[in-house]
């Protein structure tokens, strides 16, 4: 049985729960450990990117709705200059997302030869 | 001068297909569908583990594109094995039983974007059929819907969301004419669907960042509206790239949410940046990026580009490959058939066929469950409009094509719940109120049209206070279940928890009504040849084969009852007739037992009423015989004239065919024959009384002929007469004399 973001046991996330208040936006968040496990299944199944995404994905859940959408923006064509991009890279290493991480670097490199950078 | 061409050529021109345009092949521009000049020829090299080639164009050279793909996307692993195999060697695999999907999956893994364009451009059409049978992910094939309206009306989205979900749908994809609307829509088709049914899919298909905020709070469960692009110019154009695609992708995966990407023909060509490339191989690229960013799936076979392809040789063809291609590279398919590609029904339903017969995991990556009007996409390919030709198509080949028949008697009561439902959410939290006559409205809707007038400046604000607040599934859940809406709660709370088991990730994910999660991975396509593969379950067979205009002998004797009358008794045994005026009406032997109305709709006794009015006309003593030992008009019409003094008869089946017959005559020769029952009038009767007549007396009149109609009409009456013969069958005694009838007129 699944546990969600918060911890809570998905046999928990009842009606009944609900409306004795006791839900909040965690408790229906994946959590990463599930996300991993959807990428070795991915895996199995034959789709290792997807399970490279789910892998990112679970990165991801460290982060806000906010955050993640601006990182979403500054990867976006010649949004952000070489430095800005590494600093966000550092900034996803340092909180615990090294593919994440290594795609933002991956990015800049492309960029570079390509004339996407600001 | 111009000579005018003559009346054939002017006439055809004036057919719908010539509303569309047709394109002559041209590379330059992209218009071309399988193979242009440009496209590379596929290669690949790869040196220490690093890709330094890859069709045709160094590693120095690469674009975004061709990066993204080398680095992520291809199995290196098979790379020398896939891209030896011939191109048709290679295809044949695509449609060969005995080979397991598996083992393609492997194969294509291997496959540069131009090797795989190049292998499927080889499948003919009943190839490609045989190549998606075989391919697809799920096993069980499902259709999504678009669910809009020109004024983003809430309680019309909501009645709509539900009606579409009854009719079977596991998706439904809405959008907004105003963007600042995107949050009420998403509300109001989220608690519309739920009220539908459990486990169906919603969607709010606007720009990323908006999309992405509305699935992250859970007033949508599912994102398709990521584009990509086959080129690096128009992708860039499209403001992305292949790394911002695939952090957005993960974003979406971050918060437990389904996601596709979409992409299809045409949309180089439209931006001018096909850079002479086919459309199948600028696919191709699409499809590989997509499975390199981790995707699971794509929607393609052209969207809003499909009849640009449409335009060229070839392009219904392409249209099928893309998507055949991603099911190749092992990813969920959603399958086109979605934006109007053609003002020709023909064109139209021809380029859907295949894909219906063969089955995908989503047919239409968007049939339009409202009708063509409110379809804030613009029109689909179908659309309310075309529901029951789906529903009569699925049945003629026994094949699911996703829907089901929506009972018309609970289809109100639905609607209702779900305006309520809309009325009651909004109002608990404060986003707006709704009058009793607005509800009764969008309940009986069949669209916006519909509504009358409303408040457009209401739903912009109720969208402003959903997005403001911060509302997410769980205040809608929750209000649902504090106005007694249970079951719609549980709905709306169920797909939330779904995001954290997240089993729906998976490639090809839906829920059945059960909240199962049928998916590659729970409900994988096994198909293996005949006797392998989808079968719908009796269940769902039954639904398929039971459209609601059904009908059996039982519904047609309750019909004909209705009409019953005491207007013709038997008085005994037929005689001889032996006065040279005497003319007899043979009817058939359930004519006023169990049949009483004709296919054209008169009642029997009325028919009769003409033919007697008729002999009476030319002077002649008519008398009603009913023949009791065949249902055969001729025969029924050649034993009234043999007992006919005069020796000429009239025979009259109870569906209304009649004809004129003599008593020399051969039982399958006649004098006068209407056999199209159903578009006879009371004037034809009367000429056939009056023809009857004249016979009786030696004249040789102009003879009565059938109406003629272009129209379907055995389509629209044989199972109608199907159903009468049984009715007069059951009357039939072959021993049993023919007997006098007693005519009182229905209406003295």
């Amino acid at each position: 049985m699944s546990r969600a973001f918060s911890g809570k046991p998905a046999e928990d996330l009842t009606v009944e729960a609900l409306v004795r208040d006791e839900l909040t936006p965690d408790d229906v968040r994946i959590h990463p450990a599930t996300l991993e496990a959807q990428a070795a299944v991915a895996e199995l199944h034959g789709n290792p990117q997807l399970a490279a995404n789910f892998r990112r994905g679970a990165e991801l859940t460290r982060f806000s709705e906010t955050e993640i959408i601006a990182f979403y923006e500054a990867l976006r064509p010649r949004r952000s200059t070489m430095d800005e991009l590494m600093a966000l890279a550092d900034q996803l290493a340092a909180r615990d997302a090294p593919t994440c991480a290594a795609l933002v670097r991956e990015a800049a490199t492309a960029y570079a030869a390509r004339g996407l950078l600001r | 001068m111009v000579e005018q061409p003559v009346g054939r050529v002017r006439f055809m021109d004036e057919q719908r297909v010539n509303l569309d345009g047709f394109a002559r092949e041209d590379p330059a521009l992209g218009l071309v569908a399988l193979h242009s000049p440009a496209d590379p020829a596929p290669s690949l090299r790869v040196v220490d583990g690093i890709v330094v080639e890859m069709d045709q164009k160094a590693r120095d050279d690469f674009d975004t594109i061709d990066r993204y793909i080398a680095v992520h996307g291809l199995d290196l692993a098979v790379a020398d094995e896939a891209m030896a195999l011939g191109d048709v060697a290679a295809a044949r695999l695509f449609v060969d039983p005995a080979v397991p999907r598996s083992e393609i999956i492997r194969l294509v893994g291997g496959m540069t974007p131009a090797k795989l364009a190049r292998v499927v451009a080889v499948l003919r059409p009943a190839e490609l059929m045989m190549a998606m049978t075989k391919l697809r992910a799920r096993r069980t094939p499902s259709n999504q819907a678009h669910v809009t309206n020109l004024l983003d009306d809430p309680l019309l989205l909501a009645a709509d969301a539900a009606t579409a979900a009854a009719y079977g749908f596991r998706e439904l994809e809405t959008t907004v004419p105003v963007l600042a609307d995107a949050f009420s829509n998403a509300v109001a088709v989220t608690v519309g669907a739920a009220v539908g049914a459990a486990g169906v899919l919603v969607q709010c298909a606007v720009e990323e960042a908006m999309e992405l905020e509305m699935g992250m709070r859970g007033l949508v469960s599912y994102a398709e509206t990521v584009s990509l692009y086959g080129t690096e110019g128009v992708f860039i154009d499209g403001d992305d790239t292949p790394w911002s695609k695939a952090l957005l992708t993960s974003g979406y995966a971050s918060r437990g949410i389904k996601m596709r990407v979409s992409s299809g023909a045409g949309a180089e060509v439209l931006m001018a940046g096909a850079e002479g490339c086919s459309m199948l191989y600028l696919e191709s690229r699409c499809v590989s990026l997509a499975r390199a960013i981790g995707a699971q799936g794509v929607q393609n076979g052209g969207i809003d580009g499909a009849s640009v392809a449409a335009a060229v040789p070839r392009g219904v063809r392409e249209l099928m490959a893309e998507n055949v291609m991603v099911m190749a590279r092992n990813l969920e398919s959603c399958s086109g058939n979605d934006a109007l590609m053609s003002e020709s029904h023909v064109r139209r339903t021809s380029r859907t066929l295949p894909i219906l017969l063969a089955g995908s995991d989503y047919i239409c990556s968007g049939f339009g469950s409202i009708q063509r009007y409110d379809n804030m996409f613009g029109p689909s390919n179908w659309n309310a409009e075309d529901i029951d030709d789906w529903l009569a198509i699925q049945r003629d080949w026994g094949v699911d094509g996703g829907l089901r028949t929506a009972s018309p008697s609970s289809l109100g009561e639905l609607r209702t719940r779900a305006v309520e439902a809309v009325r009651d959410v909004y109002r608990a939290l404060g986003l707006g109120d709704f009058t009793d006559e607005q509800l009764a409205k969008a309940v009986d809707a069949a669209g916006s049209k519909d509504l009358g007038a409303t408040d457009a400046l209401a739903v912009l604000d109720a969208a402003q206070a959903i997005r403001g607040t911060g509302l997410t599934a769980l205040d809608i859940a929750r209000a649902l279940h504090d106005t007694g809406h249970d079951e719609a709660a549980a709905r709306v709370l169920a797909m939330a928890v779904a995001r954290v088991h997240g089993d729906h990730l998976q490639t090809a994910a839906i829920f059945d009504e059960d909240m199962r999660v049928l998916s590659l991975v729970t409900d994988p396509n096994e198909y293996a040849g005949p006797g392998t593969g989808y079968e719908p379950s009796p269940a769902r067979q039954a639904e398929i084969d039971g459209i609601r205009q059904e009908r059996g002998v039982e519904d047609l004797r309750v019909s004909q009852s209705s009409f019953a009358g005491g207007y013709l008794t038997s008085s005994g045994p037929a005689a001889f007739g032996t006065d040279p005026r005497d003319v007899v009406i043979g009817v058939s032997p359930g004519v006023g037992r169990t049949v009483w109305q004709t296919l054209s709709g008169m009642l029997v006794v009325d028919v009769l009423q003409e033919l007697l009015d008729g002999l009476e006309e030319e002077g002649c003593l008519a008398r009603i015989v009913r023949v009791n030992s065949t249902i055969d008009v001729g025969m029924v019409g050649l034993t009234a004239a043999r007992l006919a003094g005069s020796g000429i008869g009239i025979g009259l089946q109870g569906k209304g065919t009649a004809l004129i017959h003599r008593r020399d005559l051969p039982p399958l020769a006649n004098l006068e024959l209407y056999s199209m029952a159903p578009t006879l009038t009371p004037e034809m009767y009367r000429l056939l009384g009056a023809n009857a007549g004249r016979h009786a007396k030696g004249a040789t009149p102009v003879p009565a002929r059938n109406p003629y109609t272009d129209e379907a009409i055995e389509a629209r009456y044989h199972t109608s007469v199907i159903s009468l013969v049984a009715l007069e069958r059951d009357c039939v005694d072959p021993a049993a004399a023919p007997e006098q009838l007693s005519f009182q007129e229905p209406r003295s």
